[in-house]
């Protein structure tokens, strides 16, 4: 088996596609190495979406961008165990069960997997958001009554181990 | 009532499109965006963005719930809906109707007549507009005596369809069985309506559709026609108006019974009426109503100098209609290709991926319609249009000469696109020559086939 300019070309665009900085291939006969960027492979975690591009004119505020791609349902990892509890949908976020009721969580919190931590109603449709993971809550982003995005950052949990 | 925020349910070219509008008539705009589409050109041009979710359109852009809710919560007076997506769902209109928010589109009882293909039909029928003989079928013994009523060749089509899925064609009668079952089956996964319909399918025809404006209220104005016979397995590659070569009674019977059809629902908005000409009878044929801005509109918008979106925005501010037929004038002719991303060496396979460098052209009588810069991806989850190179001049000879140049000066490195197939037909004598069929690009790649098969043994 041997590979074609147009073979390579397609691998190319794959691992550019792809979330690897490196791809490392070898047939019988024939190795192909691929390295994303001209830098060696960086530590750093992939960067942030694209400065955003607030217009001067306009009159409406843009929330902070929330990561952009990134899976609902699943807390993202930063930095030092510190997880990201996404949004898993587009609605208003509500951080107590009803008006003048305690908030599901606290900073400070213990929270397990499947512990609720607040409420994203669309259109009248109430949707409940879990931790999906295990921890303390550092913070909390997202304002009682707030729209929230899409993977936008709703609270911060530190894992526990 | 003045609309002053406008939330687009939309992405890509058409997104970057209604921005373009809004921002000349000082109207603030909201995107409603995928994940994948968050650092996409139209979300940069936006005033705000919002992320409505995931990359696949079931989770995101086809969410009429998130979509309404996105627009109450950021204060829009209105949604514009774009083409594909949301845009022919009654859903969609029908919650804005219940939420005091202004669709920019049809309402959402005249996108369910028209959705409907046979209910279409009877509105045709009933605004004395011509239909292609045929009828919806409810079992295989009905298609079969309808089948050997009408003659072969037959078209077989989803009620509920568009974009060519479900639909077959049939040249003998024993097929027919067979195909019905297929295109009933194809339409029930794609559109959740198994409901299929046979009709006299005609040999050598045209695509020819009116671009019209509707107020709501019964006034309705037509724009001309654009002709979107350079298609492959029913998807427009190349539309132009105005259609070459068609006698002047039956443009202007085609006029009439697209301003017919429009009056007949007192449609609001813009809308597209498409016919069949046949070609041998020098006859028209509804065949459905486009409840949408259509891919295709700057064609119209080049040789008629009226902004569609604009005008849209117009009606649905309740203005009505900001002309009437006789100030709509037709100057010279316009050509649009559209280029996807996809591999005309490999059967037109779409090419998602990252697009290293975009280089699109600039000049007298061209615009590009495009959401592709140097450095997008292309995600997976959505159609391959990149851009839409549009061409207009003084004349077709001119709007052709430009349109090749036009292609020339583009560069697209990265993702494989179409453009050497819109060459190519360019270059063609029949195309040239104006008023090809539908037929016309099928029997081109069969010929370029034919032809690499003889170059691989000669």
């Amino acid at each position: 088996m041997s590979l074609t300019a147009a073979d390579v070309e397609k691998i190319m665009r794959l691992v550019e596609e792809s979330s690897f900085d490196e791809l490392t291939l070898e047939l019988d006969g024939l190795k192909l190495c691929l390295r994303r960027g001209t830098a060696p492979a960086q530590a750093t975690a992939a960067p942030a979406p694209a400065a955003e591009p607030a217009s001067a004119e306009a009159s409406l505020h843009t929330p902070p961008a929330a990561q952009a791609g990134s899976p609902a349902g699943a807390a993202a990892a930063t930095e030092e165990g510190v997880c990201e509890v996404p949004s898993p949908l587009l609605g208003t976020f509500y951080r107590a069960p009803k008006p003048g009721a305690p908030p599901f969580v606290e900073v400070g919190a213990l929270v397990e997997e499947d512990t609720v931590v607040g409420i994203i109603e669309v259109m009248k449709l109430m949707n409940t958001v879990r931790a999906g993971v295990r921890g303390t809550v550092t913070e909390i982003l997202a304002a009682d009554g707030a729209l929230v995005e899409y993977g936008q950052t709703l609270l911060r949990v530190r894992k526990s181990q | 009532m003045a609309i002053r925020r406008i939330l687009i349910a939309n992405r890509g070219e058409i997104a970057v499109r209604i921005v373009r509008t809004c921002r000349a008539l000082g109207i603030e705009t909201v995107l409603a965006a995928s994940a994948p589409d968050r650092d996409s050109l139209p979300a940069r041009l936006a005033d705000r963005t919002v992320c409505i979710g995931p990359g696949r359109p079931g989770e995101s852009y086809l969410k009429a719930e998130a979509i309404v809710h996105a627009a109450l919560a950021t204060g829009a007076d209105a949604i514009h809906p774009g083409y594909g997506f949301l845009s022919e769902r009654p859903a969609l209109a029908a919650l804005c109707e219940a939420h005091g928010i202004a669709f920019i589109g049809p309402t959402a009882a005249q996108i369910e007549s028209v959705g409907d293909k046979v209910r279409a039909r009877a509105v045709a029928e009933a605004a004395g507009v011509p239909v292609v003989p045929g009828g919806q079928v409810d079992s295989v013994e009905a298609a079969l005596a309808l089948g050997r009523e009408l003659g072969t060749p037959l078209l077989v089509k989803a009620v509920g369809g568009g974009g060519g899925r479900g639909m077959k064609c049939v040249t003998r009668l024993e097929d027919l069985a067979a195909a019905v079952a297929l295109a009933s089956a194809e339409a029930e996964a794609a559109f959740g309506d198994p409901r299929v319909y046979l009709e006299r399918f005609v040999v050598s025809g045209r695509h020819v559709e009116v671009q019209i404006l509707g107020d709501g209220r019964g006034q309705v104005v037509h724009l001309g026609e654009r002709d979107c016979s350079v298609q492959r397995r029913y998807q427009k590659l190349i539309e132009e108006t105005p259609a070459p070569g068609l006698s002047a009674p039956l443009r202007r019977t085609l006029h009439e019974a697209a301003v017919r059809f429009g009056e007949r629902l007192a449609y609001r908005g813009a809308g597209t009426v498409e016919f069949l000409v046949d070609v041998q009878r020098e006859a028209c044929y509804f065949l459905e109503m486009n409840a949408r801005l259509q891919v295709e509109h700057p064609v119209t918008e080049a040789v008629t100098g009226v902004d569609l979106v604009a005008e849209q925005i117009a009606i649905a501010e309740g203005a009505g209609l900001r002309f009437e037929q006789s100030a709509i004038e037709h100057r010279g002719c316009a050509l649009e290709c559209r280029v996807n991303a996809e591999d005309p060496g490999a059967d037109f396979h779409p090419c998602p991926g990252l697009v290293r460098e975009a280089v699109w052209p600039e000049g007298e009588g061209v615009r590009v319609d495009t959401h592709i810069v140097s450095g997008s991806h292309i995600p997976p989850y959505y159609d391959s249009l990149m851009a839409k190179i549009i061409v207009h001049g003084p004349d077709r000879a001119t709007a052709l000469t430009r349109l090749a140049a036009a292609l020339a000066a583009t560069r697209i490195v990265g993702v494989a696109t179409n453009l050497p197939f819109h060459q190519a037909v360019l270059a063609h004598p029949q195309f040239r020559a104006g008023a090809v069929d539908t037929g016309f690009v099928a029997r081109l790649l069969e010929r370029r086939a034919a032809a690499e098969e003889i170059a691989h043994h000669g």
